[in-house]
């Protein structure tokens, strides 16, 4: 029920989303049909060389979604934050299981059929298309359709890229924690994913039998494309060239930050395209330098350490500073910090709290030879994460810390899988989920203001980012954003009227 | 014009599969050519429309190597009908039958007319058959779509490699008078070959035995029977009521 007002509510976005989805598989599995098919044929004449060729797509096809993304998102060209990405990722993955099939629809034709064809004269290509080739068909049919089905799955992942589609609400639900949210997104996905295997599977019997001919089959094909690609025009999927962009990463606080930062654009009168719920720092970062998006939110000391590299002044007016000069050097500008300092937070169950009486992140050494910590992969990694922490306080634990994807951190911690992480101060479930932050005594977490960094070239050719940043400068307090925080994650609000409920405020404070 | 429309001279193929066959056909004659299993005898029928090419001397189709036709234009010109068939189980019956007129550019209504002729005369009414997929038909069926397949742009030479092997012995016998009825009203230069040499007998103006590659016999059906070759008079004893 709630999931069917979900949908109601955000009919429009839904379509949208759908219509992308749409349009990312159709132009995979397109372009892998396009390059597929003959390069199927290819190796079933020269089992040799096509040995390497399958080899090469079977290879690609083990790399997992996430990874290749992220191999291919510095890339020149292919590269970037973007549908374009996304399309290369999932034709590569589309590739092997219609070549794979072209190869075996043509090898295994019978060969007295084929020898038939020789005798009366074929010549090699009047041989492949009027005999081999058509016989093959239903085999290529069903690489098609595996090909569909799990283009249909797999593009939920271009979400994470920015390359919008059905994923976006399965990210959003799992940065919000909410089941309804991925719900939206996961079942209308795998229903495409039925209605593609349906329609594929009557195709290949229709071939089969022989009701259905290829030219038939082509017609109806290019039309659908047809339709879809003029829809998803139509639906403003196209971007123009004057919009500005916005970006964020991918947690409850950064997605509702974007919103704002978007909403505050639009308001001044400039339009705006949302890539929001993107991914971590890098991608974000990388995202920014290379144009994909115009502006994002980060916070002042994860700017200077995990971007730059650099140690972070302890003072935040000094972090600041040093953020600013080493943007600038890249055409970055960090203008006025929104207000708030979301730094990192050392979090235990509040009854552990009471019992063992722990206040500060040195009391940890009672209890941690028995303890499990859980940290996002991000903090294991960065410098200013887990390995400083651990040196600054002398911490050792009973194990390895954990990995965990950080919306599930906050409830592993709850249900009792871990027994200490590494969180956001801002984050509303420290509340709701009974949790305790510790007090960082040694002063080892720097500070970390949130602050808009802007393409300076966005900057200059579109003063609205200038004025809409100067209006949020400063206005949201940890108050603020904690309850904004709360508004999504725990009273399951939309972070669009959170943030559109906060802007309105604005004016009247 | 030259008599000899196919000529084996001194033809090796990888031997011992095939090793110094000479023998030529006569224009409008049909010659069966009969052995055991591994004879060579399928291998001696793919060396004339150039599916295989010789390892020594020559094979000539109206009076020219096979090496310098260009293997298109001769296979076009040279029917082939095999055990299996081979029809093309995506198309229909009419639409096998017209394969090779398609292929050489005839006009449409051409195409449907001489498609209607032939299978009306290998027996199968076009109007209930031309539609037809080969699934739905019967092996002997089949079969006949197989040699109106290779009539079909009544080429001067026709091959049939084992043509009623795979049908039972009384659809058989009648596929084979058929046959031999329809011999009578075209013109073509036959070679088929058969391990059956009761068949041999009576579908050949004369009559070839291969044995482990190599021509033992090749005479008029007759003389053949009459031979006293040791390898022949095996095979003739093999089947009780092989005389012609």
């Amino acid at each position: 029920m709630t999931l069917v007002r979900f949908w109601m509510s955000h009919a429009s976005e839904l379509q949208g989303l759908l219509l992308q989805h749409l349009m990312l598989v159709l132009v995979s599995t397109a372009a892998a049909m396009a390059i597929g098919i003959p390069a199927g044929i290819f190796a079933a004449r020269r089992p040799r060389l096509g040995r390497f060729v399958l080899v090469a797509a079977s290879a690609a096809q083990t790399v997992p979604s996430l990874a290749l993304l992220g191999f291919l998102l510095p890339l020149p060209f292919i590269g970037g934050v973007g549908p374009r990405t996304a399309l290369v990722a999932l034709s590569i993955y589309a590739l092997l299981p219609i070549m794979r099939t072209t190869v075996t629809g043509l090898r295994t034709l019978d060969p007295s059929v084929v020898e038939a064809g020789v005798a009366m004269g074929m010549t090699p290509r009047q041989l492949l298309w009027l005999v081999q080739l058509p016989l093959a068909l239903p085999s290529i049919i069903t690489g098609i359709r595996v090909a569909t089905v799990i283009g249909v799955g797999t593009a939920t992942i271009a979400a994470a890229i920015g390359a919008g589609g059905l994923g976006e609400y399965i990210f959003r639900g799992l940065a919000m924690v909410d089941t309804t949210t991925i719900l939206a997104g996961a079942v209308p996905a795998a229903l495409l994913a039925l209605t593609a295997d349906g329609l594929l599977a009557w195709a290949e019997r229709g071939v089969r039998t022989g009701q259905v001919r290829i030219g038939m089959l082509v017609t109806v094909g290019g039309a659908a494309a047809a339709i879809v690609i003029l829809a998803a025009g139509a639906g403003g999927y196209v971007r123009s060239t004057s919009v500005v962009v916005v970006g964020s990463k991918n947690f409850t606080e950064q997605v509702i930050l974007g919103e704002l930062l978007a909403q505050a654009i639009e308001a001044e009168g400039a339009t705006v395209s949302r890539k929001l719920n993107l991914g971590g720092t890098f991608v974000c970062d990388r995202a920014l330098r290379t144009g994909d998006i115009d502006v994002y939110v980060e916070y002042s000391g994860t700017a200077v350490t995990a971007v730059f590299h650099e140690a972070v002044p302890r003072e935040s007016g000094r972090a600041l500073e040093q953020a600013r000069a080493l943007y600038a050097a890249q055409g970055l500008s960090v203008v006025q910090p929104l207000g708030f300092n979301n730094t990192f937070a050392i979090l235990v169950r509040r009854r552990d709290a009471q019992a063992l009486a722990l206040q500060t992140i040195d009391d940890l050494h009672r209890t941690m030879t028995r303890w499990t910590a859980g940290f996002g992969y991000e903090f294991l990694q960065r410098d200013d994460g887990y390995p400083g922490l651990v040196r600054a306080y002398d911490l050792r634990f009973a194990s390895e810390p954990r990995g965990m994807d950080l919306s599930l951190i906050y409830r592993a911690l709850a249900e009792g899988q871990v027994d200490v992480i590494a969180g956001d101060a801002t984050n509303a479930l420290i509340d709701s989920l009974e949790l305790q932050l510790l007090a960082d005594n040694r002063q080892y977490f720097p500070p970390y203001d949130a602050i808009p960094v802007v393409r300076t070239a966005a900057l200059l050719r579109e003063p609205a980012i200038g004025r809409a940043l100067a209006r949020l400068a400063g206005r949201i307090s940890d108050h603020d954003m904690r309850a904004m925080n709360a508004a999504v994650d725990l009273e399951r609000r939309d972070p669009k009227s959170v943030a559109a409920e906060f802007i309105s405020g604005l004016g009247a404070k | 014009m030259n008599p000899d429309l196919v000529r084996f001279d001194d033809v090796e193929y990888r031997p011992p599969i095939l090793g110094g066959v000479t023998l030529a056909v006569h224009r409008g004659e049909t010659v069966a050519l009969v052995g055991r299993s591994g004879a060579g005898k399928s291998t001696l029928l793919r060396l004339v429309n150039r599916l295989l090419i010789p390892s020594a001397g020559r094979v000539t189709v109206d009076g020219r190597d096979t090496r310098q036709w260009d293997p298109i234009r001769l296979r076009r010109q040279v029917g082939y009908v095999i055990q299996d068939v081979g029809l093309f189980p995506h198309m229909t019956i009419a639409e096998n039958v017209a394969v090779v007129p398609k292929l050489e550019g005839w006009p449409q209504t051409r195409i449907a007319e001489r498609t209607r002729e032939l299978l009306d005369l290998v027996g199968l009414p076009s109007a209930d058959f031309a539609a037809r997929r080969p699934h739905q038909l019967s092996g002997g069926q089949r079969q006949r779509v197989g040699v109106a397949r290779a009539l079909a742009v009544d080429p001067p030479i026709l091959l049939m490699d084992e043509p009623f092997g795979a049908l039972d012995p009384v659809t058989r016998a009648e596929v084979r008078r058929e046959f031999t009825q329809l011999k009578k009203r075209l013109r073509t230069t036959v070679l088929v070959v058969t391990h059956d040499i009761a068949e041999a007998f009576a579908l050949g103006d004369r009559v070839g035995v291969l044995d482990a590659g190599r021509l033992i016999a090749f005479d008029a059906p007759s003389q053949v029977a009459a031979s006293n070759d040791a390898r022949v008079r095996a095979l003739i004893d093999a089947v009780p009521s092989a005389l012609p």
